[in-house]
């Protein structure tokens, strides 16, 4: 039972939290740090399981957020019926862009998704029927609960919190998985993996379809959350940035990696965005890209590798290993 | 063929010779540490803006401009290359990526942060008026940028294939390690690549400074362009990488006088994303 214990105290701590700092800057704040870490979860089954680094996540973020506004004003109904819709766009696009993407290795994969997402937002900056760049709006009154549209910040929380949930076991069911190894033998060498029989196109394409249909399930929560979507806020490229930052930051291909991304940048960015003002915005990006530098150069493993590996240098003091040649399999 | 048609494919052909000038900067550095530097696009935003600042604060040119740029950022691409890349080319493919990606934030905020999100441009008259010849009119700054870009990626393909330097880091390129039992120092040279690779774009930025709108954010457009440049030639190539930017300056130039100005981005793309579908090993890629 022992591994259970410390998603235990963090699940604690989360449910806690916003009966603890109960402010209305608080509780936002939190919910925004559990929607970033969904969609930077989302994003690690395929960039830090895999390492397939994507840079074009954003337009899966998009297809949940115009889904989900798309219902309302063009149909009238409930943001929340867009949300499968969303995840069934998102999961159909992943396919039609993964299949040729997947193949590049490294680096091309990543200018690949980078060039698709720039092409999405010019497509739908000029699209009328999505708004254009004014972009969709959801219901400025809600008419019921199930408009999900909320004055308080405390029942996104909570929702978020369950959906967060969800993301993370269904992370962990597949990374425990055939699939799993499978992905973390791609990672290390697709080549390898490949000549052991690992079905490499395969796992990455399906691995690919999760994540963006995850990652739409974020897209969608974060237009109702904020009441609109437009080609900036659903699809600029600056929000894979932050994803595949904050989960890089916290560890990825760590389960709560991207959890401990979204914790340390979320607050910084809304503080620095209160601190600063207008101006704030653009200093907001100089920290983010000097902390991703440092990351590369110094720990490109992320924050939580540190923390394991002392935890693992403590453990291993206290128990030293009894079968000869362990440390050697290690 | 009509005659403004013709007029449009000149225009293409002088902005699609900047373009190769610094993509070929990209593929260089591409082709001999396999290694893509996404803040590629961000190079040449700050050789516009000390073109833009030379002109502001010393009222000089591009003849001023333009060598200053080329040797600021040659300067700064040795040093990213010893404080960034030396180290995380051995490191794990995320860290490459993330590394010049953040990179490419920090410098593009920078300026943000210090000029505003404005868009800025230099006088008209900088590089005196319009050119008459053949019946075509072509405004001078363009016709200096293209010229220009067009004999120095010309000079790049030279000093690659014709000296001594050239066949030293071809040799690391090859294999550095081979290369350092002949004794070429496999650092010196990719920081050479490095400086020119920065330095070409720096005068890039410099030329198109004189006609195109500057903004910080245009790295990234200008980075786009460079991806499918480099791909459409072949990575590694320099020749590649003329014929493919000339080629995607007319293609964006005809597609926005023909379908419109705010689609010839959206072409541009578009070709890059059929080209991984269809030949994902560029245009004269071995398949």
């Amino acid at each position: 039972m022992r591994p259970l214990i410390w998603p235990s105290v963090l699940s604690a701590l989360l449910i806690a939290y916003p009966l603890l700092l109960s402010t209305p800057f608080q509780q936002r704040l939190g919910a925004l740090v559990l929607l970033y870490a969904i969609a930077a979860s989302a994003w690690n089954i395929v960039g830090g399981y895999a390492g397939q680094v994507s840079v074009g996540h954003v337009v899966f973020f998009g297809c949940g957020a115009y889904a989900a506004m798309g219902a309302y004003a063009h149909f009238g109904l409930s943001p929340l019926v867009g949300l499968p819709a969303g995840v069934a766009l998102a999961v159909v696009i992943a396919a039609v862009i993964g299949v040729p993407t997947l193949r590049l290795s490294g680096h091309y994969f990543s200018m690949a998704t980078i060039a698709v997402a720039e092409l999405v937002r010019l497509v739908v900056t000029n699209t009328g029927y999505l708004g254009a760049a004014v972009g969709l709006s959801g219901p400025t009154v809600p008419r019921n609960v199930f408009d999900l549209s909320f004055v308080s910040a405390l029942p996104y929380y909570y929702l978020f919190l369950v959906v967060l949930g969800v993301t993370l076991l269904i992370t962990w069911r597949v990374t425990g998985s055939r699939m799993g190894f499978y992905l973390r033998a791609i990672r290390d060498s697709e080549r390898a993996a490949r000549s052991l029989g690992a079905p490499a196109g395969r796992t990455k394409l399906y691995a690919y379809m999760l994540s963006a249909g995850l990652t739409s399930v974020a897209g969608a929560f974060y237009a109702m959350m904020f009441g609109f979507v437009d080609p900036e806020s659903g699809l600029g490229i600056l929000i894979s940035v932050k994803i595949l930052i904050m989960a890089a930051l916290g560890g990825a291909g760590l389960l709560f990696g991207p959890l401990v991304g979204a914790a340390i940048l979320v607050p910084l960015e809304e503080l620095s965005n209160s601190l600063l003002g207008g101006q704030g915005a653009g200093l907001t990006f100089v920290v983010y890209g000097a902390i991703i530098v440092l990351i590369a150069r110094f720990q490109p493993g992320g924050i939580l590798t540190l923390i394991t590996r002392y935890a693992e240098r403590r453990g291993k003091a206290k128990e030293p290993s009894i079968v000869p040649g362990a440390d050697h399999a290690a | 063929m009509s005659f403004v048609l013709v007029q449009v494919i000149v225009g293409g052909l002088l902005l699609g010779a900047v373009y190769a000038l610094f993509s070929s900067g990209l593929t260089l550095v591409w082709g001999m540490m396999n290694i893509v530097n996404f803040a590629h696009g961000d190079f040449v935003m700050l050789g516009m803006y000390v073109a833009y600042v030379v002109y502001t604060v010393f009222g000089g040119g591009p003849l001023l401009g333009a060598p200053l740029a080329t040797l600021l950022l040659a300067t700064l691409g040795v040093i990213v290359y010893f404080a960034l890349i030396r180290d995380i080319m051995k490191g794990p493919m995320l860290a490459q990526i993330l590394g010049t990606f953040g990179l490419a934030l920090l410098l593009r905020y920078s300026v943000f942060w210090w000029f505003g999100a404005n868009f800025l441009t230099l006088p008209q008259n900088i590089v005196g008026g319009t050119i008459v010849a053949f019946g075509l009119r072509i405004e001078a700054a363009r016709l200096l940028a293209g010229l220009v870009a067009l004999l120095v990626t010309l000079a790049l393909h030279l000093l690659l294939t014709r000296t001594a330097l050239g066949s030293k880091m071809l040799a690391v390129a090859e294999d550095a390690t081979a290369a350092q039992l002949m004794g070429i120092r496999p650092d010196t040279m990719q920081a050479i690549a490095w400086a020119i690779a920065a330095g070409a774009t720096g005068l890039a930025g410099a030329l198109i400074a004189t006609f195109f709108y500057i903004v910080p954010t245009v790295g990234e457009t200008l980075a786009i362009v460079a991806f499918v440049t480099v791909s459409l030639g072949g990575f590694g190539s320099v020749p590649g990488a003329l014929v493919a930017g000339l080629l995607i300056g007319v293609i964006e130039s005809l597609s926005g006088y023909l379908i419109g100005a705010v689609y010839k981005d959206i072409v541009v793309y578009a070709l890059f994303v059929s080209f991984l579908w269809f030949r994902p090993q560029g245009l004269m890629g071995k398949s």
